[in-house]
């Protein structure tokens, strides 16, 4: 009954990463495990609550955060980019964690930006972090954008059909083996999606809460779990509360 | 012995207090009059004294025949312009590492005070001191302080210590052994630092319990010198009787493996019942929990057993110390939450459950039962499994020899230091020279170098990036002086909020609450407002699932919801409750005792006072296998399931034995011999996988020497440190020591889980774009000795080369069975989470798919 002492794992697989396909409206999705949707009929790569200058923000009030977020949350969309040559990239809103995030990019960051925007139409989407559009930040400020079938907007809202949004950050976690785990995870049921945070230092928020209820009927919903190298499809029902 | 040893001044003890003795029918005893003339003369002084050997006492008969013979001599009022105070600070200071004990001292100390008509003022300041007394303190001292580190730090942190410590004479510091093995002795080393040149003169007395190098602690007591090392005196005052250790004769079901010692349940309960007052001592709180709640099923004599750890609420701790004080208890089922403090009843029974871990703590804890020198005090050790046997008897053979293991004195941690360069601002500006040599006055800091402390000063001011991007948020700046200074009030007042070493995993309150009518699903309503039963580990909660059942507090728990940080629970019925992965009071077993072992197993002629059972497990494996030499590390290789098994015997503590596991299974994965997992207990390591290592060996293909290399500790070692859960967990105490992240919140404690960022996320980021950053350093010196144990493994890694011995076998050998029975029984916290994940999804697709 005891067996304190032990200790065991399991060594995990090594693969190239490759991305699962996510439906939403009858739109067919690659959802790749670092967090981000692509389209491939339009060619468009979309990524939610990126949190730029987060570390910056909190170093503001006296939490001096290592200052590499926005480097390190930038180097994983420049990895996207050189993976899928995207037309169209479009940031869900809360791209900066705060108004003033823009003004505070170093240059070098501000450049790698810049670097990749060139050549790709650029859309910010309006978040509740950062509503306004700002100077020196290249691309279009939208409110909403709707392609398609789909409507991409920062918070998830009643009308759900196609809706790809953010906001939520959501987390799922899981159990098994005698312990449980938690991971960034896409929200989809079919209808609308909720995008995990891609900024290094975006928190999170179990599917189980209530702010998910509100979107998604009653744990019919699948949270696509991030690996390290592939995702993960888990049933609502078996996703834990914290 | 380095240590000075002096000509021995002749101690004046005041005829008031040679009557008090007296009149107590007490002679003074020789360590009591050799301190006090050691601290006439001007000398800072260690004493190691047994338990219940009058060592607080002696800690503070100088401070009381001084101020004796001071006398009632009024202190005036003085105003400073802003306030008015009292003429003088303080006098003594006493340092504990238990709050309760310095309440339980001050109450003591009481009673020759007012005995002999002393007009000397003692009080206490804890974190539970009212406020309007702490203030009041601080304008008007009392004579005798005792507190804890962490309050000494805060009173260091204000303007008020120059005037509160200046007129100090001594430090006593009491648990001095316990104190020291932490980064709270480093906090401490570095505040008596300070105190030493605030107040010239100052004394200090060491008390502490016997340690392998009483010169460390020596070295401790006093400022150290560039040109060498600088010791207090030692004193040792005479041990009491030779204790009287057994093990406990097992009867023929000794399990295999596993720590319950169900077996010895109804033996424990009849020697509680011949023994007027039993302590028994068990390695875990979980193991704590299961011993009590069995005795209590079998307690039909109504016997008043008491359940103590570390986990219950103070307030219920408190009660059951009273209780034993009292003399009110038959037994307490306690883990380490009893190694230190007061002496609590009249103990005459220390029942040890399970392995002894180390000599030391195993002499400290039989010394409880100790309360008469004259008479030896007994123990009992009671082995759960068969290495347990191995163990315990090695244990009876080093208290037989005086042998001690603690551990040698720390080398103070940047994170702390960190911490203390903050206080030192708060405090008053200063000059980094100034300080960095005061630092190295300290014995843990003595070989730190000029780089390290800027680098810590660099990391308080503007976090120590090497991205300068935060001047503008600078906590600390400098002067025109070129003085360090807060650059806010609220970098003090946050400091003030976060002061202490002690970095607990984050704790859940948990609370007893009705149960839900219905069955599981959503967060319904539920009853509020029911008792506090304590506190347990939030990644301990984190495996559970609502509904799921465990044992806390000695009763059987449903665990109902988390609501922000109280985990919600109820009473059950339930029989068959799921055991708490909490560790708290996991010890690895000691280098020393490991040797003794390993020395037992190789001579033969040893094993005959061993139980006929523990003998015949080890013929069958001299002839099955091979029982390995004291300094080999035998390496078995057998098939068994489909599966290749590979299991070796280093006996160095299951924390360095995770780590090896994990570097191995890398290097084997790398040798394309597909590893699939790993078990480790105290004593071995088994590794299996997919692929046949033996044949790999016999063809010449594999080296067994090259698989156990030294070089492991290299490019692998790093390469698993970048996604170990077990480093960033100790990441994240050295960012809290630090300062980088809050543990409090002004006033919002309640949304800490909100709030707080993951520090999972800033090591990935930091670990990436600045790796040798101050905290990823310190980190890393923590992992060597920490939860990794990096260093103990590199020894072993050395002691055994040139000296693996493989035996090829067709099976399992006898040997092998209590490691290869803990396989799937716990996995290491973090690790495996692809696996977990990759089932989720599998029941999912079962599910559409069936």
């Amino acid at each position: 009954m005891s067996g304190l002492i032990a200790s065991q794992i399991v060594v995990r697989e090594r693969a190239a990463p490759s991305s699962g396909a996510i439906t939403v409206a009858g739109v067919a999705l690659a959802a790749d495990p670092a967090g981000a949707i692509y389209w491939p009929e339009q060619g468009m790569l979309a990524v939610a609550d990126l949190h730029l200058e987060k570390g910056s923000a909190f170093a503001a009030r006296g939490v001096l955060l290592p200052p590499y977020d926005t480097a390190a949350t930038l180097a994983r969309v420049a990895d996207l980019i050189a993976r899928y040559a995207p037309r169209v990239v479009v940031a869900l809103g809360d791209s900066f964690h705060d108004g003033r995030g823009p003004a505070r990019l170093a240059d070098t960051d501000r450049a790698v930006l810049k670097a990749q925007q060139r050549g790709r139409d650029w859309i910010w989407i309006a978040g509740n972090h950062d509503p306004d559009p700002a100077d020196n930040i290249g691309g279009r400020f939208l409110p909403v954008f709707k392609l398609g079938a789909l409507t991409f907007r920062h918070e998830p809202t009643a009308e759900c059909e196609g809706e790809i949004a953010g906001h939520l950050h959501p987390v799922a976690r899981v159990a098994g083996g005698g312990r449980a785990i938690s991971r960034r995870c896409f929200a989809v049921d079919g209808k609308r999606m909720v995008m995990p945070a891609f900024g290094a230092y975006a928190g999170g928020l179990n599917v189980r809460d209530r702010a998910f209820a509100r979107l998604f009927a009653t744990l019919t919903f699948t949270a696509h779990m991030l690996g390290q190298r592939r995702v993960y499809a888990v049933g609502a029902k078996r996703c834990l509360p914290d | 012995m380095t240590a000075v040893e002096r000509t021995e001044p002749t101690p004046i003890l005041p005829e008031t207090f040679a009557r008090w003795f007296a009149q107590r029918g007490w002679t003074p005893r020789a360590h009591q009059l050799e301190l006090l003339a050691r601290a006439q003369a001007g000398r800072s002084a260690l004493l190691i004294a047994p338990t219940g050997g009058g060592k607080t006492l002696a800690g503070f008969l100088p401070s009381l025949v001084e101020l004796f013979e001071r006398g009632a001599k009024p202190r005036r009022l003085l105003s400073t312009g802003k306030e008015v105070r009292r003429s003088e600070g303080l006098h003594t200071l006493y340092i504990s590492p238990l709050k309760a004990l310095a309440v339980d001292i001050a109450r003591n100390l009481e009673t020759p005070v007012s005995e002999m008509g002393l007009s000397i003022r003692i009080e206490t300041r804890t974190g539970d001191t009212p406020t309007s007394k702490r203030q009041r303190q601080r304008r008007d001292p009392p004579d005798i302080l005792l507190t804890t580190p962490e309050q000494l730090a805060l009173l260091l942190a204000t303007a008020d210590a120059p005037y509160l410590f200046g007129t100090l004479k001594r430090v006593v510091l009491d648990e001095l052994h316990a104190l020291v093995t932490s980064k709270r002795g480093d906090l401490l080393s570095l505040d008596l630092a300070r105190l030493f040149r605030i107040a010239p003169g100052l004394q200090t007395i060491g008390l502490s319990a016997t340690v392998a190098d009483p010169d460390d602690l020596c070295r401790y007591l006093v400022p150290q010198a560039e040109d060498g090392a600088r010791y207090a005196d030692l004193l040792v005052a005479a041990d009491g009787a030779e204790p009287n250790v057994t093990m406990l004769e097992p009867g023929g079901d000794l399990p295999w493996a596993g720590h319950s010692a169900r077996h010895a349940f109804p033996q424990i309960y009849e020697l509680i019942k011949q023994h007027k007052m039993t302590l028994v001592f068990v390695n875990t709180r979980s193991q704590a929990e299961m011993i009590f709640h069995a005795l209590w099923h079998m307690n039909d004599d109504a016997l008043a057993i008491a359940l103590h750890h570390g986990s219950l609420d103070v307030a219920q701790r408190r009660k059951v110390e009273d209780a034993m004080a009292a003399g009110k208890l038959r037994a307490v089922v306690c883990t380490s939450s009893l190694d230190l403090g007061i002496d609590w009843g009249d103990i005459d029974l220390v029942i040890n459950v399970g392995a002894p871990k180390g000599s030391s703590r195993l002499l400290q804890r039989i010394g409880r039962a100790n309360h008469r020198l004259e008479e030896p005090s007994r123990g009992i050790l009671i082995p759960a499994n068969r290495f347990e046997v191995l163990e315990c008897r090695a244990a009876i053979g080093a208290v037989a020899d005086h042998a001690q293991d603690t551990p040698p004195l720390r080398t103070g941690a940047l994170d702390v230091l960190a911490q203390h360069i903050l206080g030192t601002a708060c405090g008053e500006p200063f000059l980094a020279d100034e300080l960095f040599s005061e630092v190295k006055t300290a014995a843990p800091y003595a070989g730190l170098t000029r780089a390290d402390f800027d680098a810590a000063v660099d990391f308080v001011a503007t976090g120590g990036y090497a991205l300068k991007a935060y001047e503008r948020f600078a906590k600390i700046r400098q002067n025109k002086g070129g003085r360090w200074r807060v650059s806010h009030p609220m970098v003090a007042q946050r400091y003030r909020m976060n002061v202490g070493t002690i970095v607990e995993a984050d704790m859940l309150k948990v609370r007893l609450v009705r149960s839900r009518v219905g069955g599981a699903g959503r967060t319904g309503p539920i009853a509020r407002g029911g008792r506090i039963l304590g506190e347990v580990e939030e990644y301990f909660i984190e495996t559970m699932v609502p509904g799921d059942t465990f044992v806390f507090a000695g009763e059987i728990l449903k665990y109902e919801t988390l609501v922000e940080d109280e985990v919600y629970v109820s009473r059950t019925t339930a029989t068959d409750p799921k055991v708490p992965a909490y560790d708290g009071g996991k010890f690895p077993l000691s280098t020393y005792l490991a040797e003794r072992v390993r020395k037992l197993l190789a001579e033969p002629a040893q094993w005959l006072p061993l139980p006929e059972t523990v003998r015949e497990w080890l013929r069958i494996q001299q002839w099955r296998s091979m029982v390995p030499g004291r300094s080999d590390l035998l390496v078995e290789t057998f098939p068994r399931g489909g599966r290749y098994y590979l299991v070796c015997y280093p006996f160095e503590g299951r924390l360095a034995h995770v780590t090896l596991g994990m570097l191995l299974t890398r290097r084997l994965e790398r040798a394309g011999l597909r590893p699939l997992g790993f078990v480790a207990n105290e004593y071995a390591l088994a590794v299996w996988g997919l692929g046949d290592v033996e044949l790999r060996v016999r063809r010449g293909e594999l080296s067994l020497a090259a698989l156990f290399d030294e070089d492991m500790l290299g490019d692998d070692l790093e390469a698993w440190l970048a996604e170990s859960a077990l480093m960033k967990r100790t990441f994240r105490t050295c960012a809290i020591i630090a300062g980088l992240i809050e543990r409090r919140f002004q006033g919002n404690e309640k949304s800490r889980r909100q709030v707080t960022i993951s520090t999972d996320l800033i090591y990935d980021v930091l670990r990436k774009h600045q790796p040798d950053h101050v905290l990823l350093r310190a980190a890393r010196l923590d992992a060597a000795t920490g939860l990794l144990d990096i260093r103990r493994l590199g020894e072993m890694l050395s002691r055994i080369r040139g000296r693996i011995i493989h035996k090829s076998l067709d099976r399992v050998s006898p040997l092998a069975v209590p490691v290869m029975l803990e396989i799937g029984r716990e996995t290491v916290y973090g690790e495996a989470s692809e696996a977990v994940m990759a089932e989720a999804a599998e029941e999912l697709i079962k599910e559409a798919m069936g």
